[in-house]
C-alpha cells in the first residue's frame, strides 16, 4: 500500500452476481427482507424486481480493499452511502482511488457501479499501511 | 409522525453472538471471498490466528440481531416494508476469530425528517470475550411514506 501514492488506483474488482446470490446472502446474513428474495413483493413496493442487499455490495467494496491491502486485519474503516439499487446478473465494478495518507493509514475513495450507475459513491476506506 | 420526532434515550438489550467456523465459511462464500484465512483452519493458524478469521463485513452477522431488535422496537414504529438502508459505517478493531463470543450494544442516535423522508440512525458497538473492541457501526435507514 505504501507504493500507491495519492491519485493512484488500487486493483479493480469486477463481479457478476448470479441469479440466486440474494438467496445465499439472505441465508448467510440473516436478512430475509422480501425486497431481496421475492420479485412480486419487490415490484409491489415500486422496485424493478428483487434487488441486491446493500450490505452485499458493501462487502464487495470491502473485499476490494482487503485483497489489495493483503488481508482482513488491514481494513480499519469503511463508510458508504447506498445510492441506488443493484440487481442480479449484471456486472458490478468496484473502483478504489487513493486520496492520501493519514495517521499510518491510507485513505481510499471507493465507487461501486453497475450498468453505468453508481450504487455506492464517495465511500471512504481506511487501510493500515 | 411529527416532522422531527423527539429523541428520547432508548436502551436496547445487549446481544451475544457465538462465532462459528461454518458460519464464517458460509458468509465468506456468499460474498465471493477466497482468502484461505476464512476457510482453512491450518492456513489461519499458520498465519498466527487461533482459528478461522471472519471477514471484516462479518460484522453484519454478529451485530444483526441487535440491529433488527432495535428497528423492530414498537416505540420506533418503523414501517419495515418501506425501509431503505441508506448508509453504513464500520470501524474495526481486533479481528474476530471462530470461537469468539461477541457482545453488541446498540443505541438510537438520530430520528428525524429530511427531504421529506424519515431518517433513523443507530450506533452499535461490539466487543469480544476479552472486552476488546472489534467493531463500531453507524447504521442509517430511511423510511419511505406509503402512497
Amino acid at each position: 500500500m505504501n507504493a500507491v501514492e495519492p491519485g493512484g488506483e488500487l486493483p479493480p474488482l469486477c463481479v457478476t452476481p448470479d441469479r440466486y446470490v440474494t438467496f445465499r446472502y439472505a441465508g448467510a446474513s440473516g436478512d430475509f427482507n422480501p425486497i431481496h428474495i421475492d420479485d412480486e413483493f419487490a415490484r409491489s413496493v415500486g422496485l424493478p424486481g428483487r434487488i441486491l442487499h446493500g450490505l452485499y455490495t458493501m462487502a464487495l467494496a470491502a473485499r476490494a480493499q482487503t485483497e489489495a491491502a493483503g488481508g482482513p486485519a488491514k481494513l480499519k474503516r469503511l463508510a458508504v452511502q447506498f445510492r441506488g439499487a443493484a440487481v442480479p446478473e449484471h456486472e458490478i465494478a468496484v473502483a478504489s482511488r487513493v486520496t492520501g495518507h493519514r495517521d499510518g493509514r491510507t485513505i481510499v475513495t471507493v465507487t461501486v457501479t453497475q450498468q453505468g450507475k453508481a450504487i455506492i459513491r464517495g465511500a471512504t476506506a481506511e487501510i493500515e499501511r | 409522525m411529527s416532522a422531527s420526532a423527539e429523541l428520547t434515550p432508548r436502551a436496547f438489550p445487549s446481544h451475544v453472538y457465538s462465532v462459528g467456523r461454518e458460519k464464517i465459511r458460509e458468509y465468506a462464500r456468499a460474498v465471493g471471498e477466497t482468502d484461505p484465512l476464512y476457510f482453512d483452519v491450518a492456513a489461519a493458524r499458520a498465519a498466527g490466528h487461533a482459528d478461522l478469521v471472519a471477514p471484516p463485513m462479518f460484522a453484519v452477522v454478529y451485530a444483526a440481531t441487535a440491529f433488527e431488535a432495535a428497528m423492530c422496537d414498537p416505540g420506533l414504529a418503523i414501517d419495515l416494508a418501506m425501509l431503505l438502508h441508506t448508509g453504513q459505517e464500520f470501524d474495526w478493531g481486533a479481528l474476530v476469530i471462530a470461537g469468539d463470543e461477541i457482545t453488541t450494544d446498540i443505541a438510537l442516535a438520530q430520528d428525524g425528517t429530511r427531504i421529506g423522508m424519515r431518517f433513523v440512525v443507530f450506533h452499535s458497538s461490539s466487543r469480544n470475550q476479552r472486552g476488546e473492541d472489534v467493531c463500531a457501526g453507524i447504521w442509517t435507514v430511511a423510511v419511505r411514506e406509503r402512497t
